[in-house]
């Protein structure tokens, strides 16, 4: 990991989002094996300097549109975790009052257009808010985040080609997870890099090191400087991997029909890990380290405990909503 | 009052609530420089430029999704889709994020966007330009279903789609784009949910919806000089459904037809019969009735196509069995 340019503030503003997201996590797998938490969570532990370093680029009045495995996207994008907490649990208190659950979590005072339950259903949603950056001349940038399985679905080529044809300021980051549930990209899309693609819309297109958050950052801040400067879309495809299944109770087993070390090795370049041993060596004490993952923790355990109290909703609450005024 | 054609209704609502409004944007296919396959969108690219008209590529899934996005962030997105049987193609985008993301976000954002789109057969289209799409979107929560008659309907109900802070389908019928009507410019808005009674009448009720109405007044008039008194009801939206003013008619009548020119299985005369029938069973004198376009896809001849879809002939025939059935 290259650290050259960045002080320690920054590595430790980094370092805490990423602990957040990795904590946040644990808990709500917690939940789903303690039969706590109704239906499933797709969990994005293992991609978190994906979403660390591309929302550390941005501006707080800046959009993002966010995916069925979303946690990390709203983490890093400071939305509040106790109300993710009870809306994962269907809890009143939660950000939807318990009608949208992990999948749906939506956050506008965060520039959060929503976790999205359908594969490249954001893609295009993402794209609109840059059209209104551009037609109101906000300055403002919109950065749609997705898998590799959404790079196949129509909304990603239609959406990109219209942000291109229109230099709209906006930001397409391909999550390349290497699966689409148990389908290896490999097997189903023949191009070694989805950023390739990017030729075929005349736009850049980047891949980076998507378990090195400064690596991901760097092409982020490029990214988003072209675009609001009239530069229009880039691809910027992130090689990374999720420590789990599709989502909870799912062992994944599928990852080892190739390499049967494939997550085993993954896992020894754990983002948040690597960023540790790099502040630890050249930054910190473990004391002080310590210290930072604490305060952390309290705020997670905050985030448990209202949940739990949280009640659900009554079931009046399912009658509203559907229109507004 | 004046006489207009129904796709200038069209676009004086588009112009208005665009001058009145810099927040409304269109975006579209050949609704630029074209002016619309119909010609609804004609002279706006040229009064207010290519961002406000955009011309789409032919992506409807994307360019609908678009509109959410903007509708989320401050704009008011009109939509053209050229064809209604286009709304397939963006299904996805108006049925599982546009329609849902009210309620998915508890209520936190709102998505005021319109999509407006052709229904109807009469052209020799055949099967994938000619379906009546309302029925099949008002199966799904979350949109309001708007569905004008005449050129004063399309053009009020237009202009309070576009003000209305929810995703809106407006359905306009294609084969009244070119004819005119006399409009009142004293009406301004027309309200949601408020059904009109186009012909009072004593023996029958007539609930329709777009073209229909009109095919309907046609044979209340031959009905009448048979001594039938038909009261025509324009439905105007389907969501949100005014279902007091057919109840209150149907009590007063004793009978009811709803004549709807989507498919007829699982349509839209389905769904008014059942919603009204608990209010009104004890009324009846006959049993509730429908017309709609059998379940067969839009044939090409027009030799096969003017026999299926509804039209004035079918609805006083109808009309005449169920009032003469004792």
């Amino acid at each position: 990991m290259d650290t050259k340019g960045y002080n320690l503030e920054q590595l430790k503003s980094f370092y805490t989002v990423m602990y957040r997201m990795r904590r946040f996590e644990e808990e709500v797998f917690e939940f789903y094996k303690k039969g706590m938490m109704p239906g499933l969570a797709h969990l994005y532990m293992g991609e978190e300097a994906v979403a660390a370093g591309v929302c550390a680029a941005l501006n707080e009045d800046d959009f993002i549109g966010s995916t069925h495995r979303g946690h990390g996207h709203l983490v890093a994008r400071g939305a509040d975790i106790n109300k993710m907490m009870a809306e994962i649990l269907g809890k009143k208190d939660g950000y939807s009052k318990g009608k949208g659950g992990s999948m749906h979590i939506m956050a506008m005072d965060k520039g959060i257009l929503g976790a999205n339950g359908i594969v490249g259903g954001e893609i295009p949603i993402a794209t609109g808010a840059a059209y209104t950056a551009k037609y109101l001349g906000t300055n403002q940038v919109a950065v749609s985040f997705f898998g590799d399985g959404a790079s196949n679905e129509g909304t990603f080529h239609e959406s990109i080609n219209m942000a291109s044809a229109w230099s709209l300021p906006v930001i397409y980051v391909i999550e390349n997870n290497l699966y689409g549930i148990s389908v290896d990209i490999r097997d189903v899309t023949n191009v070694e890099n989805l950023a390739d693609r990017a030729i075929g819309y005349g736009i850049p297109g980047v891949v980076v090191d998507g378990m090195d958050v400064l690596a991901v950052h760097r092409e982020a801040e490029k990214a988003v400087k072209r675009a609001r400067n009239g530069g229009g879309p880039t691809i910027i495809e992130c090689k990374t991997y999720r420590w789990q299944g599709h989502h909870v109770g799912d062992p994944g087993e599928y990852r080892a029909r190739r390499n049967e070390n494939e997550k085993a090795e993954w896992m020894a370049r754990c983002p948040v890990e690597n960023l540790r041993k790099v502040m630890l060596a050249e930054y910190m004490s473990e004391d002080e380290v310590l210290a930072m993952e604490a305060t952390v923790e309290e705020e997670i355990q905050n985030a448990v405990k209202f949940a739990i109290d949280s009640p659900y909703p009554d079931v009046s609450e399912a009658y509203t909503d559907v229109f507004v005024e | 009052m004046r006489e207009i054609l129904y796709r200038d209704a069209i676009r004086e609502a588009l112009d208005e609530e665009m001058e009145r409004d810099d927040r409304v944007v269109l975006l579209g296919e050949d609704i630029g420089w074209l002016g619309g396959n119909f010609k609804t969108t004609a002279g706006l690219y040229e009064k207010y430029g290519d961002l406000r008209v955009k011309d789409t590529p032919i992506s409807e899934a994307g360019f609908v999704g678009m509109g959410t996005g903007m509708a989320l962030t401050g704009l008011r997105p009109v939509i053209e889709l050229m064809f209604s049987d286009f709304l397939l193609v963006a299904a996805d985008q108006v049925i599982n994020n546009a329609a849902k993301i009210t309620y998915m976000s508890g209520g936190q954002v709102s998505v005021p966007m319109v999509i407006r789109t052709p229904i109807g057969g009469g052209r020799s289209s055949a099967a994938q330009h000619s379906q009546s799409m309302q029925a099949m979107v008002s199966h799904f929560p979350g949109m309001k279903v708007v569905v004008p008659s005449t050129a004063q309907e399309a053009k009020g109900l237009l202009k309070t789609a576009i003000r209305d802070n929810n995703p809106v389908l407006f359905f306009e019928h294609k084969m009244e784009y070119t004819n005119k009507f006399l409009i009142d410019d004293e009406i301004e808005l027309i309200p949601f949910g408020k059904a009109n009674i186009v012909r009072e009448g004593t023996d029958i009720t007539i609930v329709a919806t777009s073209s229909q109405v009109m095919k309907s007044m046609d044979a209340a008039k031959k009905l009448e000089a048979e001594g039938i008194s038909a009261e025509v009801i324009d439905l105007r939206t389907i969501i949100p459904l005014d279902r007091d003013s057919i109840i209150e008619s149907v009590k007063k009548t004793g009978r009811l037809l709803i004549v709807d020119e989507a498919y007829e299985f699982c349509g839209i005369g389905a769904e008014i019969c059942a919603n009204v029938m608990d209010d009104v069973f004890y009324y009846l004198e006959a049993p509730i009735a429908r017309i709609g376009t059998p379940n067969v896809p839009i044939p090409f001849s027009p030799a096969l196509e003017f026999p299926i879809i509804p039209s004035v002939q079918k609805i006083y025939d109808k009309v005449k069995a169920l009032v003469e059935q004792r």
